[in-house]
């Protein structure tokens, strides 16, 4: 009884969770591209507009549900799903605080990726279903990136792993606390900034976020896959983009930057939720940024880049890391002797 | 299947219709030839895209995401400006010509300011050639401003957009203080201009002009200065010399393939035989040297606008003139060097209060006509960005 309870808290916290997560994220990126544009961003619905994505958030919600006519009806409803549900899920193995998540599992890490991975079928399926040439077109660029850039991204994880000596995130982010040398925190992102450096790529790969987001492409594609859905359809699609931006984020901050710990201080935990969520964001922040101000690659560039550079880089990198930690006990034993 | 089943209809991804005929320049897979052959697609981009600049509609065919064709089809904002002038007076026509390339109204008024004046022997004040100069050297800059955040959209980059803004918004409180009206001028006109320019103008311009060369270089910053952005321009959208030549292709986008031509250097009007400028040229024709033409015509409209303000003459700012201009019987052309090319105007007059028939030979037009050549081999992503490199502004292709 006391076991179904607390799944079903879990549960309701999750879906909580996101759905403010959402509203908070739409919210931030319009102030954050208006203040990178030189302008003010939503401003009318409530104090300083936060209220503004509540307003659109009804008007989806109150918007007719349309589907074209040629469109395949089964994959079309299915497809937003498809999206949405794995993003969703992937906050199951994220570690807010020493006793903070849904649940622990040994390869919790594993879980995530392998969620997020989804993804990309979910694209596919909305481009293809919809009939439409445009959203075609976004569908098998998706497909084709995010699939590709999912290798570097999952090799880029593997550092902190190899650190942490666990696939769970709880035993990760446990790892990284105390400080080497007496004053540098232990997070991985110094050792590994390697692979973070990858990984930041490959989030904001992962994400749909500009500089790679061919599969949107407003000034090609419209707004690809998205392009012949509307109303809840389509906003499930663009809070599964929002969801997903923050699960990397989070994901980052548990490899790299020490998940809920406080550099140096020892973290109370109440603290532990809100410093968790002030890094993620900082990341989120970061990845808008890019978002704000840089310019898209093209579709093959981009796909070289993945092949040619970040995934052999990150192939190396794991090897490299490999010998460093396996030699290193040997060689400070011998010289130490 | 039956014969004609076979020959004609054709299973696309909207059903199964029966296709017309295509398009020049695009071909159909033959079917049943090879089952395994993969179709071409044929995409509509326009004419309501976010990148193809007003109601363009280009036809696309694509394999895969790769060009193989492309076609530019027209007249989806042709509003009969030609014909509609031929039932207004000398003076009435500058109010159509505005709506032509709206974005750089001044010249258009300008060049027909210049063949009225050429057919009727109307002389100008030199105040008043020098006024046209200024506010076609700030109109200049204004439209390439749009240029630039344009080209930052098609290539994916939200910001310059939005930071062009602010020196825009200057030059047309400028222009609006001038001339009465953002973007519809009405101001130049045979014989003249409309008013001299407000007292208090020339430090205002004066203080954009103390912020614009920073701006300018925030944006090259932004644009040129981002390795993406080189990566997507450098070689693609090729036209090379002998194909913009060929084109009638003129203006920034001829310059960038290596054709040192500018009316206002090789046809001199107004004041710009007494000034100093260089005229920026590119080699390749490639989408990165029209970027950097562009920009360079940027830099040397800031140092035009220098020089008119200092020099700027006294005296009167039109010559006496009646209404009811009456153009002795003739031809004439006479052209000026817009933003975006040659744009000149050919007049032919009977005698009559109202001109026999106008004709206006747009840049923009010449300039389109290049994409079924320049588009083809690339991908989906040059396709736009090389559309928008050419800098259209449909209501002056359309007319």
């Amino acid at each position: 009884m006391s076991t179904a309870l607390g799944v079903l808290a879990r549960f309701g916290a999750m879906i909580g969770l996101l759905l403010v997560n959402g509203v908070v994220l739409i919210y931030m990126l319009r102030k954050v591209l208006g203040r990178l544009h030189l302008r003010i961003g939503p401003n009318r619905v409530g104090p300083w507009g936060i209220l503004q994505t509540i307003n659109d958030v009804i008007k989806l919600l109150t918007k007719e549900d349309l589907r074209p006519d040629s469109a395949d009806a089964w994959l079309f409803n299915i497809a937003p799903f498809l999206i949405f549900v794995p993003s969703f899920m992937a906050y199951i193995p994220l570690v807010f605080g020493p006793t903070l998540a849904v649940t622990s599992l040994d390869t919790g890490l594993l879980l995530a990726f392998a969620l997020t991975s989804l993804v990309p079928l979910g694209v596919l399926m909305a481009g293809w279903s919809s009939n439409s040439k445009w959203s075609l077109l976004g569908g098998m660029r998706a497909a084709g990136l995010q699939i590709a850039y999912e290798v570097p991204l999952l090799l880029s994880a593997l550092g902190p792993v190899m650190m942490a000596g666990s696939l769970d995130p709880v035993k990760i982010v446990a790892a990284q606390s105390g400080v080497w040398l007496g004053f540098i925190p232990r997070w991985f992102v110094l050792p590994q900034l390697i692979a973070f450096v990858v990984y930041a790529i490959s989030s904001q790969a992962e994400t749909q976020q500009t500089p790679f987001d061919m599969s949107e492409a407003e000034s090609e594609l419209i707004t690809g896959f998205a392009n012949e859905y509307g109303g809840m359809r389509f906003s499930f699609m663009y809070l599964a983009e929002f969801s997903n931006m923050f699960v990397v984020s989070a994901i980052g901050t548990m490899l790299f930057f020490g998940g809920w710990q406080l550099p140096w201080l020892a973290t109370p935990a109440w603290l532990a939720p809100l410093v968790f969520m002030a890094k993620t964001y900082t990341g989120i922040f970061v990845m808008m940024w890019a978002r704000g101000s840089l310019p898209r690659f093209r579709v093959d560039q981009m796909l070289s880049f993945c092949w040619k550079v970040l995934i052999p880089v990150s192939l190396a990198w794991v090897v490299l890391w490999a010998c460093i930690q396996r030699l290193w006990p040997v060689v400070s034993v011998a010289v130490s002797r | 299947m039956t014969d004609e089943e076979h020959m004609g209809w054709q299973i696309t991804s909207e059903g199964t219709q029966r296709p017309g005929p295509l398009p020049r320049g695009l071909r159909r897979i033959p079917r049943g030839v090879d089952e395994l052959a993969t179709e071409h697609l044929v995409l509509n981009m326009g004419p309501q895209h976010p990148s193809t600049h007003g109601v363009l509609h280009v036809l696309v065919e694509l394999d895969g995401e790769e060009v193989i064709a492309a076609e530019a089809s027209l007249g989806y904002l042709h509003r009969g400006i030609e014909k509609l002038a031929e039932s207004r007076r000398y003076h009435q026509v500058p109010t159509l010509l505005d709506r032509a390339d709206y974005l750089s109204g001044l010249h258009t008024e300008t060049a027909w300011a210049l063949t009225v004046e050429k057919l009727a022997g109307i002389e100008v004040p030199r105040k008043a050639s020098w006024l046209r100069s200024l506010l076609m050297e700030l109109n200049r800059y204004a439209s390439h401003l749009v240029w630039i955040g344009t080209f930052g959209l098609d290539a994916g980059a939200m910001a310059p957009f939005l930071y062009i803004m602010r020196d825009r918004e200057m030059i047309l409180d400028v222009l609006e203080a001038i001339t009465g009206s953002r973007m519809m001028f009405n101001y130049v006109r045979p014989g003249g201009v409309v008013a001299d320019i407000p007292a208090g103008i020339d430090a205002k311009i004066r203080e954009w002009l103390s912020h614009a060369s920073g701006w300018l270089d925030e944006n090259d910053a932004l644009l040129g200065g981002n390795e993406i952005f080189r990566l997507r321009m450098n070689g693609t959208g090729v036209i090379d010399r002998t194909t913009a030549l060929a084109f009638g292709m003129t203006g920034g986008c001829l310059r960038a393939s290596g054709v040192d031509y500018d009316l206002r250097r090789d046809v001199p009007y107004c004041a710009y035989p007494e000034l100093e400028f260089e005229v920026p040229t590119g080699q390749r024709g490639d989408n990165w040297d029209r970027y950097v033409v562009r920009v360079g015509e940027m830099r040397q409209c800031l140092r035009l606008i220098r020089q008119l303000l200092d020099g700027m003459p006294e005296g009167e700012f039109s010559s006496k003139r009646s209404r009811a201009l009456k153009v002795p019987a003739g031809e004439s052309y006479a052209a000026v060097e817009s933003p975006r090319g040659e744009l000149g105007i050919h007049l032919v007059s009977d005698g009559g209060l109202t001109p026999y028939r106008m004709r206006l030979r747009s840049p923009a037009y010449f300039n389109l006509a290049v994409v079924d050549e320049a588009l083809a081999g690339g991908l989906i992503a040059d396709a736009i960005v090389t559309l928008g490199s050419l800098d259209i502004v449909l209501g002056e292709i359309d007319r």
